[in-house]
């Protein structure tokens, strides 16, 4: 039965399903451009339908469901292996919600060379859900360069300004982190006994010292990707330079790879290691969230602003990851899919009037809210979210980001809470300069408001961010035991900081559930 | 009739409405706005003000039934209800935050406060804002406002309050770049909204510490299921926060100095008056900025843990009040006047809450809801009167024209000079009282200049305004009108209520029954009775009389300078003419801020971080440098590939030797 076959085999068809909907827009003919994106839209909201459907069949597990292996290269251990807890799926989830929305944003936007970009956006949709979902690390490392191709091409073809500048830098940086990520891969099949398994590897001890090396490689590749602060100027102009779709999934997908892979492979595989560098990386999310609110208050551009506002938002994710507490853990999953949704729909709405005006420049506006009252106050409704305010999603994200690392980490905590003040002042400057005052240039008094497809557009992010803020349970509870378990498989690192090797095979060998009793934590560290 | 009501809908039913029906109305004058601004079209003014007023008014009256409902209890029973989660908001295995509604004697003071004042004023609105184009929009944001205060002042736990704090500051946000075009109208919005999330940052620090010390301890969870925002919670384990009391009062006291516009984060709120006017007595005058007192009110048994804290909010709520009372007698916006005393009015509660008398705080924020918003209402008036300009010295004889809006203008005014036996002579001076007897004679002192400070302005203002001759061209006095019955009534009710609102704080001393202190007692218990309270009254009474004839002396002065010898002040101004530059500009506290802190933040993140860490260092030294690093390496390995045969041989020979050389030695 087909039905059987979809429920046992969900991870494959979402992640293979958009890939497959790019085979038929390639063989479509080339001046075809409304049924290209139709079929792209198509695929995508069928994907989404069945990510839906998955939803409805996802149980709550500390373990991975949907489970699926197949060896796939036996003569070196290599199985194609996916599975998913409850983060991942909800990043699947976050990824197959926004895709259809990219796509019907870029109706219109893009008239050039239509049946690639829709191709290169449904291959990306593939890289993307394949590596969340994947448990080799091989299959992981081909997924993760799988994304990488096409945001080059998107950002070097229909990209404007600099762009071939920013695609390089893109790739650049990037490749700089995937290599070694790849040798650290390399090094940890071998010393898992030849075994690309996630699982494998979680129950395989790396002494202190590999530990400390492999972080290093994977944390590094991971930083890229966030970005933490320094390693993050090929954002802005990544961002600012990419096509709109471009820049949502870059800021609502990509970005949310390195905290992801944080989450997933960097903590929990080399406790100890992360344990170690938990004060620095500390340090760097929170300065990442000063420096990143203060940089954004000056720029010029708006797309630009929001760019670095990235920066900032990521810095809390980061901040919550590091708590090691439950709370701070699940309010850095939360900030993930929040920051994609709320920045997500920044870049759509800048995207919306540059199609309009064709400049980003905060100074070209002014006044439109007299013109433009509706796209005025869908985008207002995005900056209040954006900076956290209570109702909307990211409050809570930031609520228990703050709360979890104030519990365990409270100096960065506490500077952190500037960041919330910032994150206020640099929107809404922005807004004031782009929305209010008088209209200072002709060229504005004749903008059109939104149109029916882009209230489209807007209207399933507004409805998510609303319901997010005003009952965020659901999403909480699907990720409650991922992010326990994790907590757990991170804190192995704490409590063997001790300088006795013996102890440290000893210790983690504790059952886990032990290791979160805080009597047992500060017993040990005497 | 109330057992009917009770029968078919629950107390906590009818407690949600309250709050649903402005959030209704809210929604529905929005999407109505919102729709008819994207067609171009204008919406109906009757339908907007029947949805706008209507909501706000059915909430009124539901809260006066739970009101019935809850004094209809047995006797002995305190009138307190929780209406319980209606949903879990964050669940997490150690925090849990349900969303519910606490209803006692202090939430429903409150709830009454914000519902009626505010119903008034919605009703005030449709004649003040009548020829407004944005008509439903501004309904719909003040509706907006309201359920948010609803929420703040019916928490039941301090992440909800927080959550109608925020929301209110977003009202407020918006209210006061309701007039959008104006730019400086824009950046007062934007102002007040990050002055305030100054102030929150604070607030928030203060309820994680709070989450902290109580996680810490290993308490049964049983009775407190990780509920540690609640205020049941908090108030029952409150003696394990006693170690931390003072940062935690302090930070949340922060919180309150920026919604309540205390030192050194009121810069916002006389700013906040490029608002319409109403929003003004609604958001700037009686509701929102009293938030910081009702939460210090609320927290009453966390604030008496901590005598430090204590302190500081008295000592900076007198310094507050006798600093602005200062600068409003030099200011010539009538509306900044009122801004000024509204601030000086809070530092007053402040200070009440310093030396522990909370229920004379709330009896005074009550009072002050009354007269400040009928002060700011009648400046409406005159302000719609006088086609829209705000500066007294143009003013002058309005008397004749506006009778209505004179006396009831003059009835405030004495209200908030605290002439006897208008309300606000029995909230202040029972502040006042409570700080002699508790021994602070330096604040009091403060507090009791301060007093004479407010009659003075508030006369000079209702001289300049209403007495003596006008200011104005005759053709402009000609166009001078009594503003419509819809508006003038609202002043009629809240003249009403500034005079008699006083009556049920009457304290014992004055004969009284002192009702709202015993009515509170339920809350903040009776901490602040003083024994020797009860055998002598005879320093009370004292006290009292002095201070009516101290406000009374420099009411008249005032009056009199203002509306029949205006050299004098000139004069005065001229001698002292440093003095009086001084006040008048404000202290220079708003450039002091914007030297010391803006242009160092901007020029720091625009020169520096961006200009210099960010695109020198490390994008072009350290990315670039490595990819030049890379092709210079490049280069050099591309220039010995040469093909020549010896030259490989001559690599090849100091490889063979270099290789010797390492293993032989």
């Amino acid at each position: 039965m087909l039905i059987n076959w979809i429920h046992d085999h969900f991870l494959t068809l979402l992640t293979f399903l958009p890939a497959l909907g790019g085979l038929f827009i390639l063989a479509l003919p080339k001046g075809e451009h409304n049924s290209i994106r139709a079929l792209a839209l198509g695929t995508t909201v069928a994907t989404f339908v069945v990510n839906i459907w998955a939803l409805f069949h996802f149980k709550i597990l500390t373990d991975f469901t949907f489970q699926e292996v197949i060896p796939w290269i036996p003569a070196f251990h290599i199985d194609y292996r996916l599975g998913v807890d409850g983060v991942s799926f909800l990043l699947i989830l976050l990824t197959n919600f926004l895709m259809p929305i990219v796509i019907l944003s870029s109706w219109r936007e893009i008239e050039t060379k239509v049946k690639e970009y829709h191709f290169l956006m449904l291959l990306l949709q593939t890289g993307m859900v394949g590596t969340f979902a994947a448990l080799d690390f091989f299959l992981f490392y081909i997924f993760w360069e799988i994304m990488l191709i096409p945001m080059y091409f998107l950002i070097g073809v229909w990209g404007s300004g600099r762009k071939i500048m920013a695609a390089f830098k893109f790739i650049l940086y990037t490749m700089a982190g995937s290599v070694l990520m790849l040798i650290a891969i390399l090094y940890g099949y071998f010393k898992a006994g030849q075994s690309f398994n996630y699982t494998q590897w979680l129950a395989t001890p790396f002494t202190a010292d590999e530990q400390f090396w492999l972080f290093l490689a994977f944390a590094l590749a991971f930083a890229i990707k966030v970005p933490i602060f320094p390693l993050h100027t090929w954002l802005p102009d990544a961002h600012t330079e990419a096509p709109t779709g471009g820049s949502v999934v870059l800021a609502g997908i990509l970005l949310k790879m390195g905290t992801y892979g944080f989450y997933r492979f960097a903590m929990p595989l080399f406790p100890e290691a992360s344990a170690h560098f938990s004060p620095y990386i500390l340090t760097l999310a929170v300065v990442g969230i000063i420096y990143g609110s203060l940089v954004a208050m000056v720029q010029k551009d708006i797309k630009r602003l929001v760019a670095y506002s990235s920066v900032a938002h990521l810095g809390f994710v980061m901040l919550g990851l590091f708590a090691l507490d439950q709370k701070g853990v699940e309010g850095a999953v939360l900030q993930m899919i929040n920051h994609g949704l709320s920045t997500g729909a920044l870049f759509l709405l800048i995207g919306m009037i540059y199609f309009r005006r064709h400049t980003r420049q905060i100074d070209a506006y002014g006044g439109i809210a007299k013109t433009v009252p509706l796209y005025s106050a869908i985008f207002l409704f995005v900056t209040l979210s954006s900076i956290g305010l209570p109702g909307l999603n990211n409050f809570v994200g930031e609520f228990l980001v703050l709360v979890g690392a104030f519990q365990t980490k409270t100096a960065f905590a506490s500077v952190a809470v500037v960041g919330v003040v910032l994150g206020a002042i640099y929107m809404l400057w922005m807004v004031e300069r782009v929305f209010f005052g008088g209209i200072k240039h002709e060229e504005n008094k004749k903008l059109h408001d939104l149109g029916l497809r882009e209230v489209l557009v807007m209207l399933p992010l507004i409805v998510a961010m609303v319901g997010i803020g005003v009952y965020p349970k659901p999403l909480l509870k699907m990720m409650s035991l991922s992010t326990e378990n994790f907590v757990k498989l991170s804190n192995r690192g704490v409590i063997a900081r001790t300088p006795s090797v013996a102890r440290r095979t000893k210790q983690s060998s504790v059952e886990p559930g032990l290791l979160r009793s805080p009597r047992l934590r500060s017993g040990s560290s005497q | 009739m109330l057992d009917f009501i009770y029968k078919i809908i629950s107390p906590q039913t009818v407690a949600w409405l309250i709050v649903a029906f402005p959030l209704a109305g809210a929604t529905i004058n929005g999407m109505r706005s919102l729709v008819a601004s994207r067609f171009g079209k204008e919406t109906s003014h009757s339908l907007t003000s029947f949805i706008g007023c209507g909501f706000p008014i059915l909430s009124f009256v539901f809260t006066l039934v739970t009101f019935l409902l809850l004094i209809g209890f047995p006797a002995g029973q305190e009138p307190t209800m929780i209406t319980g989660p209606l949903f879990q908001w964050v669940l997490d295995k150690t925090l849990v935050v349900d969303i519910g509604l606490k209803f006692d004697q202090l939430s429903l003071v409150m709830g009454l406060i914000v519902t009626g004042v505010g119903s008034l004023i919605h009703l005030y609105s449709m004649g003040y804002m009548g020829h407004d184009e944005g008509y439903t929009r501004y309904f719909s944001y003040l509706n907006l406002f309201l359920f948010f205060m609803l929420l703040l002042v019916l928490a039941d736990n301090l992440v909800l309050l927080f959550v109608g704090w925020e929301g209110v500051g977003l009202c407020s946000y918006l209210l006061i770049g309701f007039w959008f075009e104006d730019p400086e109208k824009a950046a007062a919005g934007k102002k007040a909204f990050v002055v305030n999330r100054i102030g929150d940052a604070g607030f928030l620090l203060g309820i994680f510490l709070i989450y902290t010390t109580l996680a810490a301890n290993n308490l049964p969870i049983s009775e407190h299921g990780f509920k540690f925002f609640n205020f049941e919670v908090i108030q029952h384990y409150r003696a394990y926060l006693l170690p931390y009391a003072t940062p935690i009062c302090l930070l949340l006291f922060l919180g309150a100095c920026g919604k309540s516009a205390q030192i050194p984060l009121y810069v916002w709120l006389p700013d906040a008056m490029a608002g319409p006017t109403p929003v003004s007595a609604l958001i700037h005058a009686a509701t929102m900025v009293t938030a910081g007192i009702y939460m210090i009110a609320r927290l009453n048994f966390l604030y008496v843990l901590s005598p430090t804290a204590m302190t500081v909010v008295a000592w900076v709520g007198a310094l507050t009040a006798i600093f602005a009372a200062t600068i409003a007698v030099t200011q010539n916006d009538i509306k900044k006047v009122l801004a000024y005393s509204t601030i000086s009015q809070l530092g007053y509660m402040f200070l009440g809450l310093g030396v522990g008398a909370f229920s004379a705080s709330i009896f005074h924020l009550m009072t002050h809801a009354f007269f400040k918003a009928l002060l700011f209402l009648g400046a409406g008036s005159v302000i719609h009167a006088m086609s829209g300009d705000n500066d007294i010295r143009n003013y002058g004889g309005l008397k004749e024209k506006m009778p209505i809006t004179c006396w009831t203008f003059v009835m405030g005014a004495a209200a908030i000079a605290g002439i006897a036996p208008l309300s606000g002579f029995f909230s202040k001076d029972e502040i006042l009282w409570h700080t002699f007897h508790s021994g602070h004679t330096g604040l009091w002192l403060i507090g009791f200049i301060g007093a004479g400070l407010t009659a003075f302005y508030m006369f000079r203002l209702v001289g300049l305004t209403f007495f003596g001759e006008p200011q104005m061209s005759s053709t402009k006095w000609m166009k001078v009108h009594e503003s419509p019955p819809s508006m003038s009534s609202v002043l009629l009710i809240l003249g009403f209520l500034s005079v008699v609102g006083g009556w049920i704080g009457i304290p014992e001393a004055f004969g009284g029954g002192n009702h709202l202190h015993h009515w509170l007692e339920g809350v903040f218990g009776k901490v602040v009775v003083h024994e020797e309270m009860e055998v002598s009254h005879a320093p009370e009474i004292i006290l009292g009389v002095v201070s009516v004839l101290w406000a009374l002396h420099f009411a008249i002065l005032a009056s009199v300078i203002y509306a029949q010898r205006k050299e004098w002040p000139e004069k005065i101004a001229g001698r002292f003419h440093f003095v009086y530059e001084l006040l008048l500009n404000k202290y220079w506290i708003d450039e002091l801020y914007d030297f010391v802190i803006v242009r160092p933040l901007l020029f720091i993140s625009r020169n520096i971080l961006w200009g210099v860490v960010d695109e020198k260092w490390i994008d072009k030294y350290a990315v670039m440098g490595t990819g030049q690093m890379v092709l210079f390496w490049n280069r050099c390995v591309t220039r010995l590939q040469t093909g020549i045969v010896q030259q490989y041989l001559f690599f090849f020979v100091i490889g063979v030797i270099l290789m010797v050389w390492r293993y032989a030695f």
